[in-house]
């Protein structure tokens, strides 16, 4: 095992105590909301997660994805008589196809280069969305039906706390395996030096992708998922400050922590309601927070706390 | 891994410090989201500072019912997301009795079931249509809509004897949201659309765009945005040297655009409220008084000019304030009904007329037809 | 031929912005790698600061100077209060400590100044000169001017000035500059104030024709950023290159193609150029730095 990363066990452990935890603490359904808007957005930084911090690649488009799952959730009950459900699947597998087409061009490139054509990929898709008014609705966002399992509505923020807060936890623990899998080693391998991995053997071109198709379907998944919860999308899921805020999460979380990106989001997911106490320094105070969490903890919180809680003990 | 409690306890600590932060025990909460920062900040922050500059002014003259009003507000930036968490925690931390707010139809869109499902009458300061069309119990809003702003343009385009309309928007909430009304109102009008050009929110040059309208055959041509964009609108159209009426929308119903635009401006015409022009409205005119005391206020105190953007907000909460009084309470459903017997209320946007199946109120009348002369406003009828 | 020059110059004046913007990131990134998405803002200090100063009273030329000044400033200390302390990190991390600092200075923009649009005046009027059947505006001679002498200064700076081939050693290898006495740190935080000052002069110019306001800044960062991938990070003349093309990328999509997806054709482009050549157009041969 690495350094600051903690085994498989105690992650997903701690995961299940918070979320058995938060609706004890926190019962509004406010705070309930609030929380699930967490869950949704870990699902999709836990994807990112594994893309920078096992793949070593950067992808500043990633809630183009999430705009895919989540006006494919919306629109399918629209346009084609779907249910939610279907739809959402349905988004997911186009999400994941679309990773995979452009998947292997884009990912020849490297570091900033990589960055700049992932930007370019989300604001395509989100260019679409915003354009294609007749069938998106636009700016103005879009309505979506109750979903229905079993003939009866799936409603209330507590219900949608507990099946998004699975899905974080499923999530984890697929990435989890991941990491401990062959693809996962072979992962590292790459992120440590891709030369040497081609060296001894490993297919570096379809790891990535691998990787990149996975991180796809989770985000895609959390779009899916926020956009049923929510039952009203804008295109603003697919922006590219969505996609800013995805990668400031786990680097902030810690990259290569898959518990790091549950930190991430749940910080930058919870500090905005927060900071409202701060009224107009509210975006200031924001940005001082992530310069100073940056600069004192460059190796995100979970690592760099992990870190330092060890060097205490040896010392 | 001892953290997260810890980290939990200090974020749910910041919650319920700014949820707990009760006042007086007995004011009355008045809830708002508004876009006062992100892309509609130009509508968002004359909203917010309205509100809170009358909000003042009340307390200061007894309140209301003998109680203080308390305001709570949020910036959602823009983000419809944003607004409906902070709509949810309006209703469920702040507990208001009513919400005046939501700057853009997207954020206004995304609160409306919540605060529906929590019976809380809503009045809302976007333009969009689908706000209340169809009728939501307990949905209000106060600007003129966007579908109005069109039908009086086209009007006046037909008034010069004029046909052939060049279209550009911007693809933003509010210009997205005009040109769809403009598309589908002007076959009716007997206006036909030569061009439909359209430039991203930030853009600073439509020099092609424009070079495309003129290309059409366009006799008149009608920018929907708010903000920077019309600005650039105007000053390209007039260094193409293009001679064709220009109309704008209530979007740019501010004194900055004519700074903004410079002479560029002049002949510009738009449909706007007499919020702009109250010197010029007759004597016997209902809205003067209300105008012209709402623009000393606002003037005076924020050390800027007036928007109409600002006057929804102080519509909004007037209307609020006068139907919790009519009622007697603050119970959802009585200051509901009370806003709905709304008659003959002398707004900045207009005399506005509430009913069970018209939450809006306002005609045709409310708008007048503006046109920028010598750096200022000339109200043309 | 009218339109043709009418969405050349058009195209011209957005992409010498773009240019000044990349060659901002270019500079910075030279000197440290970092890739610094705060460059936007220095963009709006640029614009704001001389607005409001004149609005105060001061003269054109002090308040554009005042400006620009103050953008070196906050290059300047983005760079000793952020990116120094933080030495070390990931280039991911560095990323968004300039994110950081961007929403930071946006933050403190809105407050300090306020939230409407401003203009400044031209500096040599609105009357639009013709040039083939086209109207042009003496302000974008001014912004292409501007920009043009900004990036010759740039380049006499770079090879003719002992300080200018001291940011080109530690650009090439930062330890072996300093084995030979080269202050790294003095050459780095001199990177960040001409990167701001640059990006300074560039929102001053635009301002008279864009306006601006405190929000300018990530759109900017954004193009700019495209601008000089698309050039080939790390290569000046890559900047340059990159920022005319993409302006004129988007005015020509707009003109002919659709103006709707203008950004999108941009980026396509973008996409495409970089599948064929992963290094940028004019990018330095792969060098995998590991």
């Amino acid at each position: 095992m690495r350094p600051g990363t903690f085994s498989k066990l105690a992650i997903l452990g701690t995961l299940l105590l918070v979320l058995a935890v938060v609706p004890l603490v926190l019962p509004s359904p406010f705070h309930l909301r609030v929380a699930t808007l967490v869950w949704i957005n870990a699902t999709a930084a836990l994807g990112l997660a594994l893309l920078i911090g096992l793949a070593g690649q950067v992808s500043l488009g990633h809630a183009g994805f999430m705009g895919i799952g989540a006006y494919a959730t919306a629109l399918g009950p629209k346009h084609l008589g779907l249910d939610p459900l279907s739809s959402m699947a349905l988004g997911i597998f186009a999400a994941a196809l679309l990773a995979l087409l452009v998947g292997r061009p884009i990912l020849r490139l490297k570091g900033h280069y990589l960055a700049v054509a992932t930007l370019g990929l989300g604001i395509l898709v989100h260019l679409v969305i915003v354009s294609e008014v007749p069938v998106t609705g636009g700016p103005d966002g879009i309505q979506l039906p109750h979903v229905e399992l079993l003939g009866r509505r799936v409603t209330g923020p507590e219900l949608w706390y507990w099946i998004t807060g699975t899905g974080v936890v499923l999530a984890a623990w697929l990435a989890l395996n991941l990491e401990d899998s062959s693809t996962g080693r072979a992962l590292r391998a790459l992120h440590d030096s891709e030369i040497a991995a081609s060296v001894v053997g490993v297919d570096v071109a379809r790891h990535k992708l691998v990787v990149f198709v996975i991180a796809a379907v989770y985000a895609a998944l959390a779009g899916g998922l926020f956009a049923l919860f929510n039952r009203f999308v804008t295109p603003d899921v697919a922006g590219f400050l969505r996609s800013i805020e995805l990668v400031t999460m786990v680097v902030i979380g810690g990259m290569g922590s898959i518990l790091g990106a549950v930190v991430g989001a749940a910080l930058l997911t919870v500090l905005p309601q927060a900071l409202t106490v701060f009224h107009e320094y509210e975006h200031a105070v924001l940005g001082l927070l992530i310069v100073l969490f940056m600069v004192f903890l460059r190796q995100g919180i979970v690592p760099g706390l992990a870190g330092r809680v060890v060097r205490r003990r040896s010392a | 891994m001892n953290r997260r409690p810890l980290l939990l306890g200090v974020v749910s600590a910041a919650l319920f410090a700014t949820s707990g932060a009760v006042r007086a025990a007995d004011a009355i909460k008045i809830g708002s989201f508004l876009s006062v920062t992100g892309p509609a900040s130009f509508l968002g922050d004359p909203e917010k500072r309205t509100l809170e500059l009358y909000v003042e002014k009340i307390n200061a003259a007894g309140g209301v019912l003998g109680r203080e009003l308390e305001l709570v507000i949020y910036d959602d930036g823009g983000d419809a997301n944003n607004a409906r968490t902070f709509a949810t925690r309006l209703v469920e931390s702040d507990k208001v009795v009513a919400v005046v707010g939501g700057t853009t139809t997207a954020t206004t869109l995304a609160a409306i079931p919540v605060l529906e499902d929590a019976q809380i009458p809503f009045i809302s300061l976007a333009g969009g249509i689908e706000i209340i069309e169809p009728t939501k119990p307990f949905t209000f809003k106060t600007p003129h809509t966007d579908r109005m702003a069109c039908e009086k343009i086209f009007e006046d385009v037909k008034k010069r004897g004029l046909a052939k309309v060049g279209l550009i928007s911007s693809t933003a909430g509010f210009g997205a949201s005009m040109r769809n009304q403009c598309l589908t109102v002007a076959p009716a009008r007997g206006i036909e659309i030569v061009a439909d050009e359209r430039y991203a929110a930030g853009d600073t040059d439509t020099t092609p765009q424009l070079n495309k309208i003129r290309g059409s055959g366009a006799e008149a041509i009608v920018n929907a945005d708010f903000g920077q964009g019309p600005a650039i609108v105007t000053r390209n159209v007039r260094q193409l040297g293009i001679d064709i009426p220009l109309y704008q929308s209530h979007g740019v119903a501010s004194k900055s655009f004519i700074e903004l635009a410079g002479a560029a401006a002049e002949g510009v015409r738009l449909p706007a409220a007499a919020m702009l022009v109250p010197d010029q409205l007759p004597d016997d005119d209902p809205q003067k008084t209300v105008v012209l005391d709402y623009r000393a206020a606002y003037e005076s105190s924020q050390n800027q000019p007036v928007s109409t953007f600002g006057g929804h907000a102080y519509d909004g909460l007037m209307l609020l304030v006068q139907a919790i009084q009519k009622a007697g309470s603050t119970d959802g459903v009585k200051v509901r009904d009370a806003l709905r017997e709304t008659k003959g209320f002398v707004g900045t946007g207009g005399v506005v007329n509430l009913s069970a199946t018209d939450h809006m109120g306002l005609d045709l009348s409310a708008f007048r037809m503006l046109e920028i002369r010598n750096g200022t406003w000339q109200l043309l009828y | 031929m009218a339109e043709f020059v009418q969405l050349l110059f058009a195209g011209l004046t957005t992409g010498a912005v773009y240019a000044l913007v990349a060659l901002g990131f270019t500079l910075i990134f030279q000197a440290s790698e970092v890739v610094n998405f705060a460059q936007g803002e220095f963009v709006m200090l640029g614009g704001m600061v001389t607005v409001f100063a004149y609005n105060a009273g001061v003269p054109l030329p002090l308040a554009a100077l005042l400006a620009v000044v103050v953008a070196a400033a906050t290059g300047t200390l983005l760079h000793s209060l952020a990116i120094a302390p933080a030495k070390g990190a990931t280039v991911v991390t560095l990323i968004i400590v300039t994110i950081g600092a961007s929403i930071l200075i946006r933050g403190l923009a809105q407050i300090i100044f306020d939230k409407q649009f401003h203009a400044l005046p031209a500096f040599s009027g609105d009357e639009p000169l013709r040039v083939f059947g086209a109207a042009i505006l003496p302000q974008s001679l001014w912004v292409l001017g501007g920009s043009g002498t900004i990036v010759l200064g740039l380049w006499l700076f770079m090879e003719r000035t002992l300080l200018g081939k001291a940011v080109r050693a530690t650009a090439a290898n930062r330890l072996a500059a300093e084995l030979v006495g080269i202050d790294t740190r003095l050459v780095l935080t001199l990177a960040f104030a001409v990167s701001a000052a640059i990006g300074a002069v560039g929102g001053i110019l635009v301002t008279p024709i864009t306006l601006t306001s405190y929000a300018v800044g990530t759109l900017l960062a954004l193009k700019g950023f495209a601008a000089a991938m698309l050039g080939g990070i790390g290569n000046p003349v890559g900047a340059v290159v990159g920022g005319l093309v993409l302006g004129l990328l988007e005015a020509f999509a707009a003109g002919w193609i659709s103006s709707t997806y203008k950004d999108g054709v941009a980026f396509l482009v973008i996409l495409l150029v970089l599948f064929a050549l992963p290094q940028g157009l004019l990018g330095r041969a792969a060098v995998g730095r590991v």
